[in-house]
């Protein structure tokens, strides 16, 4: 891909990730938020983290499965984004919902299980994004940088929870996105067999030979 | 970008300067968006907006059992909603609740009863005079509206049929029809969320409680399709779920009645359901609730407030147990 194709893919994924933002906000000015305004930008917040979350995890799975080998470069801004839109979905429930009511919301974080799960994947996206700079990847090394990342895969599996758990019975959202998150996961995996098979046969062949 | 500021805001948008005045206070100490506050500021502080068109019906306010509190919205009222029948997300019984047909509806009322009978709609509307009585509502996901609704004691219909000493709970059936309750039809892989139609139940003598209600309307109009036409019973002292909509079938029975959300979850939906911060809903605290309209959560009362009037009723009864 050339330079200027780059770039203007770079462009496509930061429109399209700021765009349900800028919904929101259009939809906070004019005053169309529905009966439950805190509770329509929590989930709304909530729905783009996992959406985005997906796309980031999609970025290998796609180069898999086509080949092509562009889609890595939107890697690093997608897993931003996504940790972008947890923060601001865990600032809202801080501040809107709770108002700072420390007490209330550590004995949620303690005793819900889904706020536990949805924590957790907020504080492992802490990392990633630290060390999401070309100077960390050089300084960390490829191999220790690519196994802290690999936590990305968790954070997925605990998104997964914290929306299934929160669900009541009956509301078929969450298995939408677990479909898909096992869809990505399953590639890798299929992926990863492959190439260990791949490699075990080419030992066989080199001790054969 | 031009932005077009003229008549955006109504006087009856305009936030008054005390509520304006504590969110300053949040503002200070918040890190979201001023957009967001902004929308989050209550459209109408105080009293309902006008009804929207709709059937006016007239009763006579019952104000010894009415809140005085600012009523909620008609709007959000109307718009907000749990009605699984026509979907899941709170705006899908607005939006698809007009496939009800409300006419003609009978309510059959049967089982443990001298004279069990069936009850057309326009017999129930003057079967005893129509009160509007502001009730609270409590839903068990932890938010609160204030409902003028239009009924009157459920007490006066089941007299009428007479319930026999062995009759201890009374069951309410909502109707069954996937035709015009989109939600009760069966999607992917067989899968209807709910085990269909909508069943919920009370002891007799919760039913026969004064405040236990057989409504018919709100707001000064007849029930919207989305709030449970063209008949519903309201129990303010308990979360919303336990007020059954859109009712055909009223059946008194000895054995206490299998509700729907019991068998979908028992350990997070019991019978009793009483509003009760100090028995949390599993996944969530019921400490508090977030009145719509409102910005800060406030604390969630025993029995949503009438524990005056019904903690008798399950005096010397745990609780805990019967969540």
């Amino acid at each position: 891909m050339t330079r200027r194709g780059r770039t203007a893919l770079k462009v496509f994924v930061w429109a399209a990730c700021l765009a349900p933002l800028a919904w929101l906000g259009q939809r906070a000015w004019v005053g169309d938020l529905g009966a439950n305004p805190i509770s329509f930008i929590t989930n709304t917040l909530g729905d783009w983290t996992f959406r985005i979350l997906l796309a980031s995890l999609a970025v290998t799975p796609l180069r898999i499965v086509s080949g092509w080998s562009w889609p890595i470069t939107l890697r690093r801004l997608l897993g931003l984004f996504a940790f972008f839109y947890a923060s601001l979905h865990f600032g809202v429930w801080l501040v809107l919902d709770h108002y700072f009511d420390w007490h209330e919301m550590g004995a949620d974080i303690v005793k819900r299980p889904f706020i536990t799960v949805g924590m957790a994947a907020l504080t492992l996206l802490i990392p990633l994004a630290v060390t999401s700079t070309s100077g960390m990847i050089k300084r960390m090394g490829g191999v220790a940088w690519r196994r802290v990342h690999s936590l990305v895969y968790l954070v997925g599996v605990l998104a997964a929870l914290h929306y299934l758990w929160l669900a009541k019975k009956s509301v078929t959202g969450p298995y939408y996105y677990i479909t898909v998150l096992v869809i990505l996961l399953g590639i890798r995996l299929a992926d990863w067999g492959r190439r260990r098979l791949a490699a075990r046969a080419r030992v066989r062949a080199a001790s054969g030979a | 970008m031009l932005i077009k500021h003229g008549d955006r805001f109504k006087s009856s948008e305009i936030t008054p300067r005390a509520l304006y005045l504590d969110r300053r206070s949040f503002i200070a100490g918040g890190l979201i968006t001023g957009a967001a506050a902004l929308a989050l500021m209550p459209r109408d502080a105080g009293a309902a907006a006008p009804p929207a068109k709709g059937q006016p019906l007239a009763a006579q306010k019952n104000a010894p059992m009415s809140l005085t509190e600012a009523q909620t919205p008609f709007k959000d009222a109307t718009t907000y909603n749990n009605f699984y029948e026509f979907g899941t997300d709170k705006e899908d019984p607005s939006q698809n609740a007009h496939t009800l047909r409300t006419r003609p509806w009978s309510v059959k009322v049967e089982g443990l009863c001298a004279k069990p009978r069936s009850f057309d709609i326009d017999e129930l509307l003057k079967l005893a005079p129509l009160e509007e009585r502001v009730y609270g509502l409590r839903c068990v996901e932890a938010w609160s509206m204030v409902i003028p609704w239009i009924g009157y004691s459920l007490s006066a219909l089941l007299k009428k049929v007479e319930p026999t000493s062995q009759a201890k709970f009374v069951e309410f059936i909502t109707l069954l029809d996937p035709e015009q309750m989109p939600g009760q039809k069966k999607g992917l892989f067989g899968w209807s969320g709910l085990d269909w139609p909508y069943v919920e139940g009370l002891r007799l003598d919760e039913a026969m409680h004064p405040l236990t209600m057989l409504t018919v309307g709100m707001y000064g109009q007849v029930l919207p399709n989305q709030n449970g036409a063209p008949v519903r019973v309201v129990i303010p002292w308990k979360y919303g779920f336990k007020s059954g909509k859109s009712i055909v079938r009223i059946r008194l029975a000895s054995e206490q009645p299998k509700t729907t959300w019991e068998k979908a979850a028992p350990s997070e939906y019991g019978f009793y359901s009483n509003v009760n911060p100090a028995v949390d809903h599993p996944r969530w605290s019921q400490a508090t609730e977030r009145r719509i309209g409102e910005f800060r959560r406030r604390k969630t009362l025993p029995f949503n407030g009438y524990g005056d009037q019904v903690a008798s009723l399950y005096a010397g009864m745990d609780l805990k147990k019967f969540y």
